[in-house]
């Protein structure tokens, strides 16, 4: 299967961030091989220059590095990859706050929300 | 530097004009979508390109050359109809292929008619509509050509052939070529294609990179499409 894209975003940004959450989730781990590009765009279903332009994005903000003549690899800098991390997380509580406050609710509010939730009730 | 440049091209069928001074420059190593309802001059600007019909107006150039001999020996042309011969089998076309076209990958091909798990001894007019249209898309790509046009590739083939065939152009083109691909199923190629042309009524209404266009709209080009093109 093709992967899901939303509407209204640069396709290369959304897989931008698929492929940092499989970082950060361990499912890449540090120092392990990215595909090719040709294969990994056969597998999102999207062009292989849209593909090329994410990973040389990630590249560029140096979670991603190339070696000549045997492809690309996640850093295998630990402490890249737990910045990368706080940042997807910031982006979520970002999204989710603005939610929140969409429907009504103080900062306080949300704050109690979330320390009073229990996972077992979700 | 474009590869296949068409300049004030203008076609009339008697009365109706298909194409009307379009003006279109596309490069090497792109996707390029030609989006259009029917009738809006896709199928007519392709065949055009290869050389099937005469313009009443323009040049076109395909990496320098006119259409003729030199530039379909650089065109891998996939037309929008079943064009191949009932009578043959896919083991005959393999061969009718490698002796037309010097560029052809006959190992390649083979292996997609493989995946496929096709008899290679069985009739076209003996498969389904679903597997001929993937037979021929598989020997289309199998030159290792500078450009493929592709009139409506996907048309007419269920879902999940449609996802097969789309793998099968990006995973087989060859490095640094062109593709066009015409159609008007515009969400299920999207995520597909660098740039998008919009072709309204004979003329280009639009000519840009996708995830630009993105960027730019906040729309995708399936939403884009369906308004400038509201009925």
């Amino acid at each position: 299967m093709a992967w899901e894209f939303k509407s209204g975003i640069p396709i290369y940004l959304q897989i931008v961030e698929t492929l940092k959450t499989e970082i950060a989730s361990g499912k890449l781990r540090a120092g392990d091989p990215i595909r090719t590009v040709r294969d990994l765009a056969v597998e999102a279903g999207v062009n292989p220059n849209t593909m090329q332009r994410a990973l040389a994005q990630m590249e560029q903000e140096g979670i991603l590095y190339t070696v000549r003549a045997s492809g690309r690899f996640v850093t295998k800098d630990e402490e890249r990859i737990r910045k990368m991390r706080i940042q997807l997380a910031e982006e979520e509580v970002r999204s989710l706050y603005r939610r929140l406050t969409g429907i009504g609710l103080s900062r306080e509010e949300i704050i109690r929300s979330v320390q009073n939730w229990k996972e077992e009730e979700g | 530097m474009s590869l296949l440049e068409v300049k004030g091209l203008t076609k009339k069928f008697g009365k109706v004009t298909a194409l009307n001074q379009v003006d279109l420059s596309l490069e090497a190593g792109k996707i390029v979508g030609l989006l259009g309802p029917n009738g809006s001059g896709k199928t007519t600007w392709i065949k055009l390109v290869n050389g099937l019909i005469e313009p009443d107006q323009g040049s076109i150039l395909i990496d320098g050359h006119s259409p003729g001999p030199e530039s379909k020996a650089l065109v891998s042309y996939l037309p929008d109809r079943e064009f191949l011969p009932p009578y043959m089998t896919s083991e005959q076309l393999l061969r009718f292929y490698q002796d037309f076209f010097p560029d052809f990958d006959r190992e390649a091909a083979l292996s997609m008619i493989k995946s496929l798990s096709l008899d290679l001894k069985q009739k076209l007019k003996a498969m389904s509509k679903g597997t001929r249209e993937k037979l021929q898309l598989i020997l289309t790509m199998s030159r290792r050509a500078r450009v493929y046009l592709l009139d409506e590739p996907i048309a007419g083939v269920d879902p999940a052939a449609r996802d097969y065939i789309l793998r099968t152009i990006i995973g087989n083109y060859s490095e640094g070529a062109l593709i066009v691909i015409s159609t008007h199923l515009i969400a299920d190629v999207e995520n597909s294609l660098d740039d998008v042309v919009f072709l309204k009524s004979g003329k280009i209404e639009l000519h840009e990179n996708v995830d630009d266009l993105r960027a730019r709209t906040g729309k995708d080009v399936d939403h884009l499409f369906r308004e400038v093109f509201a009925c």
